[in-house]
């Protein structure tokens, strides 16, 4: 540990503090509608797809559009990969992908996840990459948007069944937000050394002799998008890590801060179209409550040597599968900004940290990545754990509860716990089919506790939609001379694939069905025994019962991997 | 019925917003903005591009040169991963006891006394793209040693190297300073061609 690393963290904390209110009041005025200065675009737009923005949808009419739009962009994907060989801009001339990788990627970039079982320079063209995933880039990220503000309009609505229309919301969310600030963090990105060319991959020779072959392609624009939308499939195989994605310390806290901007900023805009800023402080401070004790957790873990580097006599910090250029506060800072939120753009290799160091971005997971979490999934799943809260501190000092003024009542309680524990569950179920059939040895790498942890993650990451790995498990086989060329290891690509549509849709209807169950409930005035839920004391419940419920659930687990190596100097 | 035109013309309409004209725009505007940023930061020498300047690369078959990180990909800028060694695993112990040691046989000549505990941990550990082009100072200063006996320079003057070649993040208040390794090494063949 170092002073300039806490500083580096502090800095970090207080820019994203300070930008999280004006990021709020934007996003509010895009989408009320108040801010629309290419309104004739947009107009023409929705006339071509035939939406009326005047004819709100109800929660079920949005939800169709959801899944008819997401799985029409899932089949063009899909297509796209299979069919590879035969785009334009393939300098490499590469294969089209197998059916089981190509499942398992689809589904997560369709997921907002960037589970990558594949490796980008390696496998996948120019085009595969711009028109295939950089368009999911933006899209997921569109949708978590557009939920949750037809989530938060229910919310604070009077009257009438309407939550939105879905194309709108989707249209503004790219076209007002994810596409200029793209613009903007891709420059800066490119400043500082990201490629953006689309260049043919170059041989040069080194000061000794060596031939060393560089891969390019258009990074910069789809890096920029991969970090503002949480996604985090990196363009390299190693990611953020890889200077050519993010050469600089400036680099890589402008991608920290684009990964945070908009689930930190969606948490003030909820504040103001509810009309109660501070409801919005309370979930950004439970939320930044639980960020700094896992930053705080992984920083101390990882200063200080590992096991293994004990046994060869190292004595220094873990800088094993890090980067001089960020050492070890950035690399501490990232990976806890990158598991928070639902991002998994990596700038280290995870499967590298500590015991405690590795725990505790697999936990942050866990809680269902409501720590700022996915752009807008982040928040509606918070905002999921806060009709959780009052309910129970509802029925501890016995009294109806009420959320906003609105009635808390057995049909949405269930939808929330649908919505909450579904996930969970399907992590569970998933790792242990894995770890507990033959079909999942296979893919995993290291042995001992590790193989169950990078197990356990491979399913916590792809089932909550982060993206992030301990990148030893794998559902690829990449052609070494000695296999007969590239396959995919179907059982992890099918049941990975499945875990991250799961984890997605699921959470996501359940939110749109309460949304619609919300929608136009009477509000009760406020009272004296009004359970207010705009305070620190109601902040507190929340973290407890985000902490309760994943604690519970995921503890046993966690102990059998991670927190075991953390405890112990045995080598496995 | 409807609903599915409907998502068709969007997917059509995005695809080539998002995937064809951001892109394109994009890198128009870089090749313009940020030539050579945007191309990969390449450096040449004498008319010959040598590497790039964010790119770590082998040094190993000539000791006058400082050493880049250990790299579990061959320095490779076009096949990258992570080592992937969980921080138990006797695998990676032994693999760091093997960086440890050739650091020890390469450095001990020239830094008497050098212990396994004194090496700075980047030095014998494996970077997470496989080309940092970065070192640490203390890797750096036990380097200079070497360098400086090798190549027949003042130990002054390869030390100040290193100070023209360490990058300090904003200002020196936050993160760690580094060394480029390639361009250090640049400085260091003009220097001996002075």
């Amino acid at each position: 540990m170092t002073v300039a690393g806490w500083i580096e963290i502090l800095i970090f904390l207080a820019v994203l503090t300070a930008i999280t209110p004006m990021l709020g009041g934007y996003l509010t005025r895009v989408f009320r509608g108040e801010l629309a200065p290419l309104g004739r675009v947009e107009r023409a737009f929705y006339r071509g797809l035939g939406v009326d923005p005047a004819r709100g949808q109800d929660w079920k009419g949005y939800a169709r559009s959801v899944l008819i739009s997401s799985a029409l962009f899932g089949v063009l994907l899909y297509v796209i990969l299979r069919t590879q060989s035969i785009h334009p801009l393939n300098p490499q001339d590469l294969s089209s992908g197998t059916w089981d990788v190509s499942f398992n990627t689809t589904a997560s970039f369709l997921s907002n996840t960037n589970w990558q079982f594949y490796a980008g320079e390696t496998t996948l063209s120019y085009f595969s990459q711009m028109a295939g995933l950089a368009v999911q880039n933006f899209i997921s990220a569109g949708v978590g948007i557009a939920v949750v503000v037809a989530f938060v309009r229910a919310l604070a609505s009077r009257s009438g069944k309407e939550i939105g229309v879905f194309y709108v919301d989707l249209t503004r969310a790219i076209l007002y937000v994810l596409l200029p600030l793209s613009a903007i963090v891709g420059f800066v990105l490119v400043s500082q050394g990201v490629l953006q060319t689309f260049g043919d991959y170059a041989d040069a020779t080194g000061l000794t002799g060596v031939t060393q072959t560089f891969a390019y392609g258009p990074v910069a624009g789809q890096e920029a998008i991969k970090v503002l939308g949480t996604n985090g499939g990196g363009f390299f195989n190693v990611n953020s890590a890889m200077p050519y994605e993010n050469p600089t310390w400036l680099s890589n806290f402008v991608e920290m801060l684009a990964i945070l901007a908009i689930p930190a900023g969606l948490t003030a805009m909820y504040g103001r179209m509810v009309d109660n800023r501070r409801q919005g402080w309370m979930v950004f401070g439970a939320m930044m409550t639980l960020f700094v004790v896992a930053v705080a957790v992984i920083y101390v873990s990882e200063s200080g040597p590992t096991a293994a580097m004990q046994a060869a006599g190292l004595t220094g910090d873990n800088l094993e599968g890090k980067e001089m250029r960020f050492g070890i506060g950035s690399s501490a800072l990232f990976s806890a900004v990158t598991t928070a939120a639902s991002c998994g753009a990596v700038n280290a290799a995870m499967e590298s940290f500590s015991g405690f160091g590795g725990a505790v971005p697999m936990a942050q997971m866990m809680t269902g990545e409501v720590i700022w979490g996915g752009v807008g999934s982040g928040l509606y799943s918070m905002l999921l754990y806060v009709i959780l809260g009052v309910f129970i501190s509802g029925l501890m000092v016995g009294r109806t509860p009420e959320f906003l003024g609105k009635k808390i009542e057995a049909r949405e309680i269930k939808l929330t716990i649908i919505g909450t524990i579904a996930v969970p569950m399907m992590v569970l179920v998933t790792s242990a089919l894995a770890i507990g059939s033959k079909w999942g040895a296979p893919s995993i790498y290291d042995s001992g506790p590790q193989g169950f942890s990078e197990t356990l993650y491979a399913y916590t990451s792809q089932g909550n939609n982060n993206g992030s790995a301990f990148a030893g498990y794998t559902g690829y086989v990449q052609p070494n001379g000695t296999n007969d060329g590239a396959f995919g290891i179907s059982f992890a690509d099918v049941l990975g694939g499945l875990a991250m549509l799961g984890g997605r849709f699921i959470p996501l209807l359940a939110v749109l069905a309460v949304a619609g169950s919300l929608a136009g409930k009477r509000v009760s005035p406020v009272g004296l025994g009004t359970l207010r839920t705009d305070t620190p004391t109601f902040g507190v419940v929340l973290i407890a019962v985000v902490l309760i419920v994943a604690l519970l659930t995921f503890v046993p687990a966690l102990l059998l991997g991670p927190l075991v190596q953390g405890l112990s100097d045995q080598l496995y | 019925m409807r609903e599915l035109k409907t998502a068709a013309i969007a997917v059509i309409a995005f695809t080539v917003v998002l995937g064809l004209a951001y892109p394109l725009l994009m890198t128009g505007v870089s090749q313009v903005v940020f030539p050579g940023r945007a191309d990969g930061s390449m450096i040449e020498r004498d008319g010959k591009v040598v590497g790039s300047s964010l790119i770590g690369q082998d040094f190993s078959k000539d000791t006058s040169y400082f050493q880049s990180r250990p790299s579990a990909t061959g320095y490779s800028p076009s096949a990258t991963f992570f080592n992937n060694h969980g921080p138990n695993q006797q695998d990676l112990a032994d693999q760091l006891k093997g960086y440890v040691d050739a650091y020890l046989e390469r450095e001990q000549p020239y830094t008497p006394g050098l212990t396994a505990a004194d090496i700075p941990s980047d030095a014998a550990t494996t970077s997470a793209s496989g080309v940092d082009p970065h070192i640490s100072e203390d890797n750096a200063r036990i380097q200079a040693n070497r360098v400086a006996e090798e190549r027949g320079l003042d130990r002054a003057r390869v030390l100040e190297l290193i100070d023209d070649n360490a990058s300090r993040s904003l200002f020196g208040l936050a993160g760690d300073k580094s060394i480029n390794v390639l361009e250090l090494n640049l400085d260091l063949d003009r220097e001996a061609s002075r």
